[in-house]
């Protein structure tokens, strides 16, 4: 029994001495105290963490936190009050509008970075080298009877051809339906849904007769094992890069990548420099975690609204 | 003649079969730690220890994540052990054998079956949101001690139903009362498999997310929890936040937390086996 609260007692003290280690690091001369809590969508994660990461050196004593429980699941917290900035991969909707209003939620809506959905097939896909966004809608609509690459073109292989794409929690499905279907959330459901895009990436790679999307990072860190489908909107065909997706020219699968800042936290001085910080420096921060930055005019823009947005309250 | 000389071949026949069956266990368990090992081996080093998550694979480390999850553990054990073996020793020597308690047997039986996203859920509504402790460690904590509760209290009857009966009556037969004989008697002698039943739980605890991402570990905290009413994130939390990235640097830092979660795990297990083995010879 003794020995027992010995080791209780000595595990005590370790995790009080661990905790001594962050007051250290944390003990030069700074301004800012408090915190700043932001959830939200899993694909603009990398982008605030980033953000977060480099706000640390600059102000060490404010706790900024960041969760991704989806976009959905962030705007549910940000709608609620608990949180401060949400991350989100699509604009908000008609209820979570609703939410927001109901607790006196006032938001600001800003753009930190670009991405392009990718269509992405096996290396040795040698056919499928651009769709046109009818042949896509035909492949992925609900109810669709497209089991086999010739049924799309009939040049195409008599072979099945195996989809793989993100479940229904991701804001990218959301906008992939939007655009392709014309309507939130249409999709046929016999397809891999995956909640972890490395789990796609991993199922094309090994399958020469698999097709999915994605967003563009995944497909710039795998170039090497994945081909690439082109788009032809009407326009010729484009393919997704960087360059494409921030010139806009990859339409109609380019999307913008959002932060909603609460009106009311953004009066909180940490909230409002970090803000700051975030829109100064998403343009490099992005590029190093797989997005594409806006142009620098597009910025300057954000930056612009946030400051009406405080003027205004 | 015929007959014997079947059953020894059934007889032998079953035990290549037992072996084998036991063997695929253990060969699957070497495949997995192999893999992760050769993948997360080079991370392992006192910086990944000691740094915070970063966007780049090659600097992020577990600092926070490590002492969240110490933190969560030991909040989760101050909660879970006096109500756990509290309501074992209820339901073991006080309850009479009656309707109601046999429901509520059957319930906690129930209860240590119930998927582990439940209990998130169940904080989420109490913890989170009634008692207003928001997504905290507190909130975590009580949640996980919800989740082990029912280990606890079958593991502490267990137990107390294995400390003999002649010690028990010597006792009162010594004119102790009934608290006396539990204190002095039953629970010294059944707290080997009580704490066994403890630290299995807690290493069952230790490695769940779900419930946790309800009730709102983050995936970045950069600080470490300093009150039981901050945020706070784990290494499952971690785990599974850098398995989603794309960059392949993410799955060896992944694959380094893996590593630390199981070490961490096994030096658990060890010291249930050690306590058990010695409780009971102190017993015999």
């Amino acid at each position: 029994m003794k020995k027992s609260i010995l080791i209780i007692a000595v595990v005590l003290l370790s995790v009080a001495c661990g905790n001594k280690k962050s007051n250290d690091a944390s003990s030069e001369t700074v301004e800012l105290t408090g915190s700043v809590a932001i959830d939200g969508s899993g694909t603009v994660f990398p982008v605030s963490e980033a953000v977060a990461e480099e706000f640390l050196k600059v102000e060490p004593r404010v706790k900024v936190t960041v969760g991704e429980s989806g976009t959905g699941g962030g705007f549910k917290k940000f709608g609620a009050g608990v949180t401060d900035i949400s991350d989100a991969s699509r604009d908000i909707k008609g209820k979570e509008i609703e939410l927001c209003k109901e607790n006196g939620i006032e938001y600001v809506q800003l753009t930190v970075a670009l991405d392009g959905i990718t269509i992405v097939v096996n290396k040795d896909n040698t056919w499928a080298t651009s769709m046109t966004t009818e042949e896509l809608k035909k492949l992925w609509e609900p109810n669709s009877k497209i089991t086999k690459w010739n049924q799309i073109r009939a040049e195409w292989p008599n072979e099945e051809i195996h989809l793989y794409g993100p479940n229904t929690s991701h804001g990218t499905y959301d906008f992939f339906t939007e655009v392709i279907m014309g309507e939130s959330g249409a999709s046929r459901t016999d397809y891999n849904a995956v909640s972890d895009y490395n789990v796609a990436v991993q199922g094309i790679e090994k399958d020469k007769n698999a097709l999915g999307y994605f967003g563009l990072s995944y497909y710039e860190e795998n170039k090497d094992k994945l081909g690439v489908v082109g788009i032809d909107n009407g326009a010729g065909v484009i393919l997704p890069s960087i360059e494409t997706v921030a010139n806009n020219t990859y339409a109609p699968l380019s999307r913008s990548l959002f932060i909603f800042v609460s009106k009311k936290s953004a009066q909180r001085p940490e909230v409002k420099k970090f803000v700051e910080f975030y829109l100064d420096n998403a343009p490099e921060l992005c590029k190093e975690v797989g997005y594409v930055p806006m142009p620098k005019s597009g910025y300057d823009a954000q930056k612009e609204t946030f400051k009406n947005a405080l003027g205004g309250l | 003649m015929n007959n014997l000389k079947k059953n020894k071949i059934i007889d032998s026949s079953f035990k290549v079969f037992g072996v084998l069956f036991t063997l695929l266990g253990v060969f699957i368990l070497i495949i997995l730690i192999y893999n992760i090992i050769k993948v997360g081996y080079t991370r392992i080093n006192w910086d990944f220890l000691s740094s915070l998550p970063s966007r780049k694979p090659e600097n992020a480390g577990i600092y926070t994540a490590i002492i969240g999850t110490l933190d969560l553990m030991l909040l989760t054990i101050v909660f879970a052990i006096p109500i756990g073996v509290g309501a074992g020793l209820y339901l073991e020597e006080y309850a009479h054998k009656s309707r109601l308690s046999r429901l509520l047997e059957i319930n906690i039986a129930n209860l240590a079956g119930v998927p582990s996203i439940i209990y998130g859920l169940l904080g989420l509504g109490i913890f989170v949101r009634f008692f207003g402790f928001g997504g905290s460690i507190l909130s975590g904590a009580l949640t996980m001690s919800l989740l082990i509760l029912p280990i606890i209290i079958v593991a502490t009857r267990e137990a107390i139903k294995a400390v003999p009966h002649s010690l028990k009556e010597a006792s009162f037969a010594l004119g102790a009362s009934k608290w006396q004989t539990l204190s002095k008697v039953v629970l010294p002698s059944s707290f080997g498999g009580i704490l066994t039943g403890i630290i299995l739980s807690l290493s069952r605890a230790i490695g769940e997310t779900a419930p946790l991402i309800v009730v709102g570990a983050m995936a970045y905290v950069p600080f470490v929890p300093h009150s039981i009413f901050d945020t706070f994130s784990v290494l499952p939390m971690q785990i599974f936040t850098w398995t989603t990235r794309p960059q392949a640097g993410f799955a060896i830092a992944a694959a380094g937390a893996i590593i630390i979660i199981l070490i961490i795990t096994f030096v658990m297990n060890g010291i249930a086996v050690y306590f058990r083995n010695k409780w009971q010879s102190k017993l015999q």
